[in-house]
């Protein structure tokens, strides 16, 4: 009796068969018929507000004793953060935005029992001002293709169940009970998988030399250390399906014989490093992590690491001098970290998005995989869709799909009616494309061509108000924060471009200036010691090259044409459209505005110190920037 | 550069916490290679990094202060300087900064009279700046005591900032 109570109690499986007896008996426990809410749990949404919905929820649903009928669910990330909170009704896939707490009876009464959508909380098209009913009629969703995304919004990833019943783990099997690692990494290889962090790198190839290094020790590595500022995909797939990730990395371990795991993950990410934990625990108690996996008599655990805010740490090198316990300074890349890594021993280092795919690799096979993108990048990618565009989000679209497909019917263009000016891709490493490239397919490849770079899959859109020169130095500005100041051509030259930029920005810019830019790019390029520095002057070459005329108006004429450059602009008041609210005059922090209520109010350029509060509280765009 | 503050007010509270500090260190087990991890739970737990604290797991990691302290430096999550009542982060990743995020680290500096990495004299405000808090859809975002503010503007900031005493 004790011995059989233990047993019910002990959820540890012990063989491939036992899990995909789990499998069945989760599924049938399941009643399909069930309605079930889902809550985006991502961040986004939480900062909206989702939280406050799920508990209303919760309560509704208790007060109404309606817990057999209904199942709420907290997911991941659904990636239209734009629009958040999002709620999902299954199965019909009822998709409501904005959701407030106050709306969670009605949602209730009508469409969880009623059977009705309620007009007020559906999207909205812009385009053609059409309410969409329905998740994957909406424009955003409607291109995109979510092979590693798309669980995100099914499952709770919190509870290990939903991702063993949605076919999690069944890789892991496979490969345990029927393949070698060797067939393993020509699987991988005939893939085509490039690695999703930024370099690129052919993944198979990286495992395959890491499996042949000879050492008693190996390590497996998640580089979640996700820097790039405007990208947060891989966050998004940690918090929203971390167990994809770690069977990933379980796999890795498997073929290059590692029994020691570490996720990598910025401190910035607490729900990442909080779900990614919980994960952990499930898996061991599954048996799916710890000793002797489904099995198998293979050993591999996994430990989180939280990274101290430190970009140049997403460079492999760096990261694991950060793992350590070292300040984190890359090394030299005649060394190869899959032969001497961590702790001096062969170590795998992959993406988030990359571990991620390898699961699906394995199950549904590389024929199927390599199908998918061009020729020389196979798959999907997810990029962050920000900056000046009507629906921000993470998208994930099949490799070679168009930037005016992503940026215009995904991402539903550009809002308030504002120009098209540029889109930046590949985060600080990366440059800006312009308009007339909106046609360039996006891959490793194209990408590189015209300057910029694939990076980890930022894409940030700027329009016409964005000024180019800024955008080149806000990198700059950036990079040389971040700069671990170990090799002198990053250390300097970094510093250089940035005293240069600011004088261009400043109107102190001479025409001799963006020749000596060049000259320093080519030195950062060719001297730098990791990728931080070697292209570290691509925004500014890329912005040089689409955008010359901007520099040149900011040096010749001493103007900033789109209006940011702080000593280059001017506020004023339009006479015209100034209601005399005495917002603006409120605002000023140096009394630079006067005027009486219901009267147009002046501003005194001697005083006015250009903060722009002014521009910010005016409800009338009465105030001009120019 | 020196080390950090040594008000005796300080001390005080560290000393209030010696056991606090010991179960951190102890919790990583003599682990060198979790430095990073311990510091961050120490400073979560303090808010800074005391000195005091840092001669010690330098004492019990069996690490060499110098790198302690080198390790402190290089990450821009550390501070050695005591924090603030309440910790105000404007994320100034890119998609913030087209949007307007450094006009808010303006103010900051204009109004209350700090920049980045500054306390205000009444402790009331610390602020810093991160590079991307990953939230680009509301942006600009800033972060008060870990509430996420979205679709800041400077007139916004003050009507949040009013709450926090």
């Amino acid at each position: 009796m004790v011995e059989q109570v233990r047993k019910l109690l002990e959820k540890r499986v012990e063989s491939v068969d036992e899990l995909e007896k789990l499998r069945q008996s989760i599924l049938g426990k399941r009643d399909t018929s069930r309605t079930c809410i889902s809550v985006c749990g991502g961040t986004a949404c939480r900062a909206s507000g989702a939280e406050m919905v799920v508990d209303a929820f919760v309560d509704e649903i208790e007060r109404r004793e309606l817990q057999v009928q209904v199942e709420l669910k907290e997911t991941g990330c659904h990636g239209f953060c734009e629009k958040g909170p999002l709620v999902v009704i299954e199965p019909k896939k009822i998709f409501y935005q904005q959701v407030k707490p106050e709306d969670v009876a009605e949602i209730i009464t009508e469409t969880v029992l009623g059977g009705k959508a309620i007009e007020r909380l559906l999207y909205v098209d812009p385009v053609t001002t059409e309410k969409i009913t329905y998740e994957p009629d909406v424009p955003f969703y409607k291109k995109q293709t979510r092979t590693i995304f798309g669980a995100n919004g099914e499952i709770d990833p919190t509870n290990i169940e939903d991702y063993i019943a949605s076919g999690g783990y069944s890789a892991l099997s496979k490969v345990l009970s029927q393949m070698s690692p060797d067939k393993i990494i020509d699987e991988v290889k005939k893939s085509g998988l490039r690695g999703r962090g930024g370099g690129g790198f052919p993944t198979g190839r990286k495992w395959q030399s890491c499996r042949e290094a000879k050492a008693d020790i190996k390590y497996v590595i998640c580089n979640a250390d996700e820097g790039d500022p405007g990208a947060y995909q891989d966050r998004s797939l940690l918090e929203g399906n971390p167990h994809s990730v770690l069977e990933g990395m379980i796999i890795g371990a498997y073929v290059i014989g590692s029994h020691l795991g570490y996720i990598y993950v910025r401190n910035e990410y607490p729900l990442a490093v909080k779900h990614a934990r919980i994960a952990i625990e499930q898996a061991m108690d599954y048996g799916l992590l710890g000793e002797n996996i489904l099995g198998s008599g293979f050993n591999f655990t996994v430990t989180i690491n939280k990274g101290g805010g430190a970009f140049v740490c997403g460079e492999s090198s760096a990261l694991m001098a950060s793992l350590e316990g070292k300040i984190g300074e890359p090394k030299a890349k005649y060394v190869h970290m899959s032969e001497k890594g961590l702790w001096d021993s062969p170590s795998l280092l992959n993406n988030v998005k990359t571990w991620a795919n390898v699961p699906l690799i394995i199950n549904k096979g590389a024929d199927w995989y390599s199908k998918i993108g061009t020729a020389g990048s196979k798959g999907t990618m997810i990029f962050s869709l920000v900056g000046n565009i009507n629906n921000t989000g993470l998208v994930e679209v099949p490799m070679g799909i168009t930037l005016r497909e992503m940026i215009f019917d995904i991402g539903g263009g550009i809002p308030n009616g504002k120009k098209f000016k540029a889109v930046q891709t590949g985060g600080p490493s990366g440059g800006c494309i312009p308009e007339q490239f909106l046609d360039t397919p996006v891959d490793f490849d194209e990408l590189t061509k015209l300057g910029s770079m694939m990076g980890s899959g930022g894409m940030i859109v700027m329009d016409e108000d964005t000024c180019m020169v800024d955008v080149a130095k806000y990198f700059v500005e950036f990079l040389k924060g971040e700069s671990c100041g170990k090799c002198t051509p990053c250390r300097e030259g970094i510093n250089r471009m940035s005293e240069i930029l600011n004088a261009i920005t400043q109107g102190k810019g001479k025409p001799e200036d963006l020749g000596t830019l060049e000259d320093l790019a080519g030195i950062l390029s060719a001297g730098a010691l990791c990728a931080l520095g070697q292209t570290a002057a691509n925004p500014v070459m890329s912005t040089l090259k689409y955008f010359r005329d901007e520099y040149v108006a900011h040096i010749e004429q001493k103007k900033c044409p789109a209006g940011v450059c702080r000593e280059l602009i001017q506020y004023s008041i339009d006479p015209e459209k100034c209601q005399g609210c005495l917002r603006c005059l409120r605002a000023c922090p140096t009394g630079a505005i006067t005027g009486e209520k219901r009267e147009v109010h002046t501003l005194n350029q001697g005083l006015c110190i250009k903060c722009g509060a002014c521009y910010d509280v005016c409800k009338f765009n009465a105030v001009i920037r120019q | 550069m020196e080390l950090t503050l040594d008000f005796p007010k300080v001390k005080a509270i560290v000393e209030s916490y010696t056991e606090k500090v010991d179960s951190l260190i102890d919790s990583y087990a003599g682990n060198k290679e979790q430095l990073i991890s311990l510091l961050q739970d120490i400073q979560a737990e303090f808010n800074y990094l005391p000195q005091d604290v840092l001669v010690k797991v330098s004492q019990k990691l069996d690490i060499p202060l110098s790198q302690v302290f080198s390790v402190v430096t290089f990450f821009r999550a550390f501070t050695l300087k005591p924090r603030g009542r309440h910790l105000v982060t404007v994320c100034l990743g890119t998609a913030c900064h087209v949007k307007g995020g450094q006009r808010l680290v303006d103010k900051m500096e204009r109004d209350y009279g700090i920049k980045p990495g500054e306390t205000t004299e009444d402790m009331r405000f610390s602020l810093e700046t991160v590079n991307c808090l990953g939230c680009c859809a509301l942006g600009p975002v800033v972060v008060v005591d870990g509430k996420y503010e979205s679709k800041m503007n400077t007139d916004k900031l003050d009507r949040v900032l009013r709450s926090y005493k």
